[in-house]
């Protein structure tokens, strides 16, 4: 545990050493909590106000008066509540379409090695150079008439489904795992008498569970956090199809402060309960996906 | 090309190769030369439909899209005056001189940098200053690690509103905890001369936990007896920091300014939800993206596509440089 860092463990020891450690550990720990935390605070307390003590001037450290119900007012006349099932689709679904078609191209890049499969490799990572903000309004035209089968996604949630599997970081994740399973593990199968489905399914598939859950990570993640392609894919529909970040924004200009926090407030609930479940997971996750990657 | 491609599959198939080797496996009649042609061809085609359905959704969201930016910024649309149908045909450099003469156009780019630049200056140091530091502590490590990620979990919108109501001049917290420490208070985003730092401040908070939780992977991986040799030739804390830590963790913090580049040029969210649509005040916020939005979806019927187009060709081009960088850097990596 005890690995040699910037400042040796015996200059901590040190009478000097000790005082100055004690004082940078209090004030970075008091530092960052005030920093990080205090807004998270005033999240959730502010969303407990009145309308009228939300907007008072000096503005209030805490609910003197608490109103529970602008969280109800929030998720019903808000419709936050509408707003975080089709969030909640909308990921788990763009999770399934990568999962499935992802899985397989990389697999078969990887082990099956098709004509053309560096090729098609090539052009897949070539996507990660343009960063899809550029994309958005070819892209969009495009989603609004599909070439050659002229259909309309706009307004549909594969418009946000199919995009999902167009991600060249995720293919690249996998693929280099896949690459480091021996392939002698796969003939051993092939001589069993598994076919190829067989094999993804039961010896390279339970091989990969940790890519698999940070190949999830991601692309939950993705749809949480995205903003500008719902906007413009699925906003101005009743029932309502936006999703939480441009429901509550748009929901914002008309809505009164207290009831504007209350509903950002419980859409952060969700992503900070996944967070608490799998922090291991997801922070080792970010330093897989970027220092090897 | 594509024969060292074909050529290459059946050398490696790892159940044939291993059934060869085998010996008497190999008397399995192999059904002449036709018959293994019809087996690589059914293999390869097997492995083309494990590929397919990614491949038609790259072809048809990224692919696609990337040409058709292209050619979109050398077109023009406009409806003919007689039928009312629109009508495309080639525009030459037109949208190109058109947006430059925008004088958003320069703005847009302006705040841009300058937010990358403002962005890097906080976003790049501080998180890297923050790591060497969490690094050192010896208690509430794991604490700190989440405390910094949290932000990160956020939907952006819900840390945006936050913001915005933070930064309230009338009942916002900030110039509350100012007028408190007696300092000046500031009108923040409603404010042409504040309202980008205002931006940026909110962006870092939001987004720097990743950059340290990755610093400190990588200041983890620092071998200790480096640290080591350098006290004992006399090097003091920052002398150790320079001479140990930098050149140490070089890579990595060339490869994160890359992406963060690449990150910070995409700039939208930010300034669309703190300042309402993302212009703010006299344009003070406006970025690349934003204008790229005005231009194809502003609903005041000037709406067009092809404006938006080229001034997404000049920002892949930008951005296309940058990620380049990162990706040549992380594959000299291995």
């Amino acid at each position: 545990m005890s690995t040699r860092t910037l400042v040796s463990t015996s200059a901590l020891n040190r009478r000097r050493g000790r005082i100055v450690y004690r004082f940078t550990a209090t004030t970075v720990i008091v530092g960052f909590t005030l920093i990080f935390i205090g807004p998270l605070y005033f999240l959730f307390t502010d969303g407990l106000k009145s309308t009228h003590e939300s907007v008072q001037v000096p503005p209030t450290l805490y609910p003197h008066a608490i109103h529970p119900g602008t969280y109800a007012d929030a998720w019903t006349v808000g419709g936050v509540g509408r707003l975080l099932f089709n969030t909640l689709y909308y990921a788990f679904g763009a999770l399934a379409f990568q999962l499935v078609f992802d899985v397989a191209a990389a697999y078969a890049l990887s082990k099956l090695r098709p004509v053309f499969g560096n090729a098609i490799f090539g052009l897949m990572l070539s996507t990660l150079m343009i960063p899809a903000t550029v994309l958005v309004v070819p892209q969009y035209i495009t989603v609004s008439d599909l070439p050659i089968v002229h259909m309309n996604l706009v307004g549909t949630p594969e418009a946000i489904w199919l995009p999902a599997v167009a991600n060249g970081f995720s293919i690249f994740l996998l693929k280099r795992f896949f690459d480091s399973i021996p392939d002698d593990l796969l003939a051993a199968a092939a001589i069993d008498g598994a076919g190829r489905m067989r094999t993804l399914w039961s010896v390279v598939l339970p091989m990969s569970r940790p890519i698999l859950g940070v190949v999830s990570i991601f692309a939950v993640t993705a749809v949480w956090k995205d903003y500008l392609w719902p906007l413009l894919v699925e906003a101005g529909y009743s029932p309502t199809r936006e999703t939480l970040n441009v429901g509550i924004t748009q929901a914002a200009a008309t809505s009164p402060q207290n009831v504007v926090i209350a509903a950002a407030a419980i859409a952060a609930i969700p992503p900070l309960i996944f967070f608490l479940i799998f922090q291991r997971n997801i922070m080792s996750g970010l330093t897989t996906g970027s220092l090897k990657g | 090309m594509a024969e060292q491609v074909l050529s290459r599959p059946g050398r490696r198939d790892p159940g044939r190769a291993r059934g060869r080797s085998g010996g008497p496996v190999a008397a399995v009649p192999d059904g002449g030369p036709n018959g293994r042609f019809l087996r690589t061809l059914r293999r390869h085609l097997a492995a083309h439909g494990f590929l397919i359905g990614a491949v038609l959704c790259f072809a048809m969201f990224s692919w696609y899209p990337m040409i058709r930016e292209i050619i979109m910024s050398f077109q023009q649309t406009h409806r003919d005056k007689i039928t009312r149908q629109p009508k495309t045909t080639w525009a030459g450099l037109q949208n190109y001189t058109r947006i430059i003469h925008d004088p958003t156009f320069a703005q847009a780019w302006k705040n841009t940098v300058e937010f990358s630049l403002l962005a890097l200056l906080i976003g790049f140091a501080v998180p890297f200053v923050t790591a060497i530091i969490l690094n050192e502590l010896r208690h509430a490590r794991g604490y700190l690690r989440i405390l910094v990620y949290l932000p990160v979990m956020l939907p952006p919108a819900s840390a945006l509103l936050l913001f915005q109501y933070f930064y309230d001049p009338n009942y916002g917290l900030f110039d509350h905890l100012l007028r408190i420490m007696h300092l000046p208070t500031s009108q923040f985003v409603q404010s042409s001369s504040s309202a980008l730092v205002s931006v940026t401040v909110a962006s870092t908070w939001m987004n720097m936990g990743g950059t340290t939780l990755i610093y400190l992977a990588a200041l983890q991986n620092i071998p200790g007896e480096l640290y080591e040799a350098a006290e004992l030739d006399g090097a003091g804390i920052l002398g150790r920091i320079r001479h140990v830590t930098i050149p140490q963790t070089r890579l990595i913090l060339s490869m994160m300014l890359m992406l963060q580049i690449v990150g910070t040029m995409q700039l939208f969210i930010e300034p669309f939800i703190l300042t309402n649509g993302g212009a703010g005040p006299g344009n003070s916020t406006v970025s690349v993206v934003n204008l790229i939005y005005q231009y194809a979806f502003n609903l005041s019927g000037s709406s067009n596509y092809n404006s938006a187009s080229a001034l997404g060709v000049l920002l892949m081009l930008v951005l296309g440089v940058f990620s380049a960088g990162y990706l040549w850097l992380s594959r000299d990596r291995d």
